[in-house]
């Protein structure tokens, strides 16, 4: 079981690019490079309860008591209720929010890239790394079921990426993304990519810590998939409309697909992209780095009113 | 079927309030689930048994309460009840509407020993 957090026993497998945690087996993981002075609290859920015995009324929702059942003698049944109104993701949301402090501390973009198995996710990563190469520090972080495959493939274009195997497991979450983080080196400033296990279902109620949330959809896929798979859609803010050179052999309806995403998620921007014939990447690239100079100039101004709030603490104290 | 990753975040749930508040047993737990909150109560149901088993909360009843969905209306600019996602707006017939409430799941309250 790992100390730090108390998490164990489960499936999930990482491996790479930290060679000698990978070799320790399944599920090892550090949290040495971790401050443990309160940033690395993993994310109890802080909602509030109280009790109330079996005497209190109280009504809660039509048609069902919220008094214990068969409690006919009040203050000799054991049972009581205890009130928590907590959400059930409140977990998960604790450990994206620790992420999300961990990627601004060091001003790095995180991305969330979601969409069914084959619609194109590592190989637009793959041809996005090598346009980046040189100019943008880069990490990624797979998702799948089984395999290493994806990672290989990041690593074989000059990038470190850390392949999570999720095991019967059809997201991923922010507790794993976060120990994930813990085997990268994430250069700051960069951008970090975490492809979601091929998926257009679970993974769109995780929140992963990310910046922006990119859904793909393939011109094979259908024009009603917005339509049938809404909530994948709905959070995305920007959608990849992928292997738009395959457009001349299909009998796709463009425009349909357009308004379908629109009608489920009017704010997010559209662009149609291919990887194989470059169609549509000087834009999706335009996006990325106008995003994430969007990220680094909010971080900044924050950082700068932070250090104006110190200056001026001390001032009040000299004075 | 990441209704099973809820089900252990539930359990998860339920252990932290055992200690806190404690009890042993949960005997009954009570769900809010909002319309959009992208949830099929029978796989919750179904993985509430698999996930409980060997738990404090074997054998507890699961109760789920379905709470409306509303949504932003982009035509209205503003909020609507709305029952389908892919209903139109009931004020305006308008069909580009997002959801912005019943997309929680919530734990309302346990019995518990």
């Amino acid at each position: 079981m790992c100390v730090a957090c108390g998490c164990g026993s489960d499936a999930v497998t990482l491996s790479g690019p930290d060679a000698a945690q990978a070799s320790q087996g399944a599920h090892s993981h550090s949290h040495e490079s971790v401050p443990h002075d309160g940033a690395h609290h993993h994310g109890h859920a802080h909602g509030h309860s109280h009790t109330h015995s079996d005497a209190h009324a109280h009504s809660h929702d039509p048609g069902e008591p919220a008094q214990p059942q068969h409690s006919h003698a009040p203050g000799l049944d054991a049972r009581r209720m205890v009130e928590i109104e907590q959400n059930i993701l409140a977990k998960n949301d604790g450990f994206a929010a620790q992420n999300r402090v961990r990627l601004a501390a060091d001003g790095i973009f995180a991305l969330n890239l979601l969409a069914g198995p084959g619609a194109g996710k590592t190989t637009l990563l793959v041809e996005t790394l090598k346009a980046l190469a040189g100019r943008v520090p880069a990490a990624v972080i797979e998702g799948d079921q089984q395999t290493a495959n994806d990672a290989e493939r990041i690593r074989a274009v000059g990038f470190p990426a850390v392949q999570i195997n999720t095991g019967k497991g059809c997201h991923l979450d922010a507790h794993m993304v976060g120990h994930a983080m813990d085997r990268l080196p994430l250069p700051a400033g960069g951008v970090l990519f975490i492809e979601n296990v091929g998926n257009l279902v679970c993974p769109a109620a995780f929140d992963l810590g990310e910046d922006k949330r990119i859904t793909l959809l393939s011109v094979t896929e259908g024009e009603d998939k917005p339509l049938k798979y809404p909530d994948i859609f709905q959070g995305a803010d920007l959608v990849l409309l992928t292997k738009a050179d395959l457009l001349p052999h299909l009998d796709v309806d463009f425009d349909a697909i357009a308004g379908n995403v629109a009608r489920i998620n009017p704010t997010a921007r559209l662009i149609t992209v291919s990887a194989r014939s470059g169609v549509g990447f000087a834009e999706w690239l335009a996006w990325l780095e106008g995003a994430r100079r969007t990220r680094l100039e909010e971080l900044a101004r924050a950082a700068e009113q932070r250090a104006q709030a110190l200056r001026g603490v001390v001032h009040t104290a000299a004075e | 079927m990441h209704e099973m990753a809820l089900c252990e975040s539930l359990r998860t749930a339920m252990e932290e309030a055992s200690r806190a508040q404690n009890f042993s047993r949960v005997t009954r737990v009570r769900l809010a689930i909002g319309a959009f909150a992208g949830v099929e109560p029978e796989a919750l149901r179904f993985g509430f048994d698999v996930v409980m088993r060997g738990s404090l909360a074997e054998g507890a009843e699961l109760v789920m309460i379905t709470e409306g969905g509303t949504a932003w209306c982009f035509a209205c600019g503003t909020t609507v009840p709305l029952a389908g996602r892919l209903d139109p707006c009931p004020v305006c017939g308008g069909e580009r509407l997002v959801p912005n409430g019943g997309t929680e799941m919530k734990i309302k309250d346990l019995e518990v020993v």
